[in-house]
């Protein structure tokens, strides 16, 4: 006979099983059960944020960073209120999380309890899936499925919502080794005839290219894919999700693409004829306007693990469902064994083309300006992190200067919000890529507004001595907002200039930290060097930047790929 | 163009919410959807029925399968199918219109299934256009009352949705 425990017993359990080292949470009424079983034990750690918000980022930048599910547990009521934007975030970019929510009691459920919000109605449309557990004798089976559905297919958070009765009373506890579930049985090996199609068409291209996102991160087939792009010689951009899928700085690659892409990668994307997209899903970010992208003839072979991915945005010529990995190890097999070769003289033209366009150099700025300019502490960034660091970042011009000025050469380096462009994202989030590589040098770049949506964590770092380095790139307004106001909205500035700010040196220092000003171009490099010789020590860099620079290339809303606003 | 997709899932609570949830999150439209547990008690089959172009359609098949609930889908009008509604109307009768309202139920194969001094209640199945073609020839101005289920719906012969 197995022992008897206790609902909260069993939740710890549970994760021990799994395997979970750390647990991001804030305590309340509904969970203090739980609260007392982490206290009990040591194997599962809990980590203790300032707002529910940035549990669920921590667990979030944990799981972007590690391949492993994040964990997340907050109270009922205004304990998942505040996670919500956290769990719509992970659900976005398809990040494996679980979060455990405390409910009222059941007998109170629907009685407009204390603390009493319907959790399981409120997160539907941002979860993968989620449960709500009435009967103890289901907790087990439960919190296993929500491993299995979290991480499994096109990974995504799930939500196990525990009431309060149900963490104390007791049940006979035995964790299943494996889950069957009729009703969910995700494809992995794509359709062979399928991939012998896509081999032929991809031999056959004149004017080919590779389109990788984050799928590719997602399945861990960075090697995969960079394999097959360097045996075909063939060109790769990567999405915004995808960068680090294909190492920027390999000669095949050219770069991000998108409404922020580079001139060379939005260019081929146009004008190829043959497109192969690797777990990406079609963006609006990414094309453009569909009209525009589909007047340009060109054949499609589409790799994803999640059909609706597929023929969502743009009709494809040759859908693959399965995992980037498997689909991509065969197509290598059937490429190296067939008799069909490149087109060799084809492809030399099409990469003249395209060095062509990367003569555009649309990534140029000013590098003798007299102010900071953002793109360069990027640079330096790079160099001085020797391209080896964890870059978090939050949502807007420093988040796409990121992308675009720190070539990423190995996946899951690379930790942003894209599909939901959560601001308050990118400390949180260090924080759990910290906790997921604790030898890693882990940056955030940020900006004086996005920093200021989570600054709480601040206190987080402090508690755990996270020697995070934060790039606050300070150009005094919310710079994507103020962009689209002077491109497309006649220079009116609409409460987009960032007035009353603290300041940030003596903020960081208040919460026990390391604050640096940095004001000049010529000093950003010796900043950079100091804050990363504090191995122990977070530092808050808080640059004095441009407050007029823009981020280009631009595609503008409703625009084609080919119709970039350049520098 | 109509389509009617019936869907096999889990009976648990929570899974109606779910397909409605996501029928009004992606903006498509349900014209009808009705739902009840099968012969296997845990299992429900929902019938709805919608409009749209053929993305569209192939879209809401997707999202559907993805629900982690919905364990088996078809879509009937893909294929040879039979298409069943039932319908109540109570309808004044009074006078001579009684009798036409008779003969009317009549060709249409209907049944009076509840009868009071001044009116008829009338029980109709068929396909949703039968029973509208109903509604339009006995008239607007008499009708007090109807209620329809939505369509329902089998593969012909081999096509069916089971486990
Ligand atoms: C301010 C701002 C600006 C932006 N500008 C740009 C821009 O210029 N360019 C850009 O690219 N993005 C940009 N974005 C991001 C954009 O909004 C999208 O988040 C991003 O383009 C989506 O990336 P993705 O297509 O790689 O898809 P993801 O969201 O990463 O989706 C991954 C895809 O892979 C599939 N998948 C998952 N696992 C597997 C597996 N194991 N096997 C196969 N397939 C799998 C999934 O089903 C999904 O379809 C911007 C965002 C913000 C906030
Ligand atoms: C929570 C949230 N609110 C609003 C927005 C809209 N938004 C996108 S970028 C941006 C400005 C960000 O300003 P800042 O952090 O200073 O970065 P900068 O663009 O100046 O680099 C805003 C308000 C958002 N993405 N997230
Ligand atoms: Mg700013």
């Amino acid at each position: 006979m197995t022992e008897e425990l206790t609902g909260a017993e069993i939740t710890i359990r549970c994760l021990q099983e799994e395997g979970v080292e750390y647990i991001f949470g804030y305590p309340g009424g509904a969970v203090l059960f739980i609260y007392d079983e982490l206290f009990k034990q040591d194997k599962v750690k809990h980590i203790l944020v300032r707002h529910e918000q940035a549990a669920l980022h921590a667990a979030d930048g944990y799981a972007r960073s590690s391949h492993k599910v994040g964990v997340a547990l907050v109270t009922s009521g205004p304990g998942v209120t505040n996670a919500v934007t956290g769990i719509a975030t992970a659900y976005m970019d398809s990040i494996p999380l679980v979060i455990i929510s405390g409910q009222v009691p059941t007998a109170a459920i629907g009685q407009d309890a204390f603390q009493e919000v319907d959790t399981v109605g409120i997160t539907r449309p941002c979860v993968k899936h989620n449960f709500l557990v009435k009967d103890i004798t289901e907790l087990a089976a439960t919190i296993k499925k929500a491993f299995f559905i979290a991480s499994s297919g096109r990974p995504g958070p799930v939500l196990v919502d525990i009431p309060k009765d149900v963490t104390q009373q007791k049940t006979h506890f035995s964790y299943p080794n494996s889950i069957h579930m009729r009703s969910y049985n995700p494809v992995t090996n794509g359709n062979t005839k399928q991939i012998k199609k896509a081999a032929e068409l991809i031999l056959s291209a004149k004017r080919p290219m590779f389109y990788s996102g984050g799928g590719v991160i997602l399945d861990n087939a960075a090697g995969v894919l960079t394999e097959l792009v360097q045996l075909l010689d063939y060109p790769c951009t990567n999405t915004l999700m995808g960068l680090g899928g294909f190492p920027a700085t390999d000669k095949h690659s050219v770069g991000m693409l998108g409404m922020h892409g580079t001139y060379e990668a939005n260019m081929s994307m146009q004008y190829c004829d043959v497109l192969i997209a690797v777990g990406a899903r079609f963006d609006d970010r990414v094309i453009g306007n569909p009209k525009h992208f589909y007047s340009e003839d060109r054949k499609i072979i589409h790799i994803d693990i999640d059909p609706s991915s597929i023929s969502k945005r743009v009709k494809v010529d040759i859908p693959i469902v399965g995992s980037v990995s498997q689909v991509l190890k065969e197509l290598i097999k059937l490429i190296k064994a067939s008799k069909e070769k490149t087109d060799a003289i084809a492809l030399k033209e099409w990469w003249k083309q395209i060095n062509l366009w990367r003569e555009r150099d649309c990534l140029k700025y000013d590098r003798s300006s007299r102010v900071i300019k953002p793109q360069m502490v990027i640079e330096k960034l790079y160099a001085i992190t020797k391209g080896d660091a964890f870059i978090t970042s939050d949502v807007g011009q420093h988040q796409m200067w990121a992308a675009q000025f720190y070539p990423f050469d190995k996946p899951r380096r690379w930790i942003n919000s894209g599909g939901l462009g959560t601001m308050g994202f990118g400390l949180p989030s260090a924080m759990g890529v910290q906790f997921a590589n604790p030898t890693g040098t882990v940056a955030c770049i940020t900006g004086e507004a996005s920093i200021q949506m989570c600054i709480q964590e601040l206190s987080t770092c402090k508690q755990y001595q996270l020697p995070l380095k934060i790039i606050n790139l300070n150009n005094r307004y919310m710079g994507m907002v103020r962009q689209w106001q002077e491109f497309f909205h006649g220079n009116r500035y609409s409460e987009s200039y960032m007035d009353a700010l603290p300041d940030f040196v003596k903020l960081a220092e208040s919460y026990g930290h390391v604050g640096m000003k940095i004001e000049k171009p010529g000093d950003i490099e010796g900043a950079l060097k100091d804050a990363f010789k504090l191995k122990k020590r977070l530092v808050f860099l808080d640059f004095i930047t441009d407050q007029t620079e823009n981020v280009f290339p631009m595609v503008p809303g409703g625009k084609g790929l080919s119709e970039m606003i350049l520098v | 163009m109509r389509h009617i997709i019936s869907l096999l899932m889990e009976n648990e609570a929570g899974t109606l919410s779910r397909v409605a949830g996501l029928f009004s999150a992606r903006g498509y439209n349900i014209e009808s959807l009705n739902v009840a547990p099968t012969e296997d008690p845990t299992l429900s089959r929902m019938t709805l029925v919608t409009i749209g172009s053929d993305e569209v359609i192939e879209q809401i098949t997707k999202q559907l399968n993805k629900l982690i609930e919905v364990v088996k889908i078809i879509d009937l009008t893909e294929g040879d199918h039979i298409e069943r509604e039932l319908m109540l109307v109570k309808v004044k009768a009074i006078g001579d219109g009684r009798d036409e309202i008779k003969r009317l139920t009549d060709i249409f194969r209907g049944s009076i299934i509840d009868v009071t001094d001044k009116s008829y209640t009338i029980e109709l199945t068929g396909t949703s256009s039968k029973l509208d073609a109903f509604l339009e020839t006995i008239g607007q101005g008499i009708i007090l009352e109807t209620i329809r289920t939505g369509a329902s719906g089998l593969g012909r012969g081999d096509r069916m949705l089971k486990l």
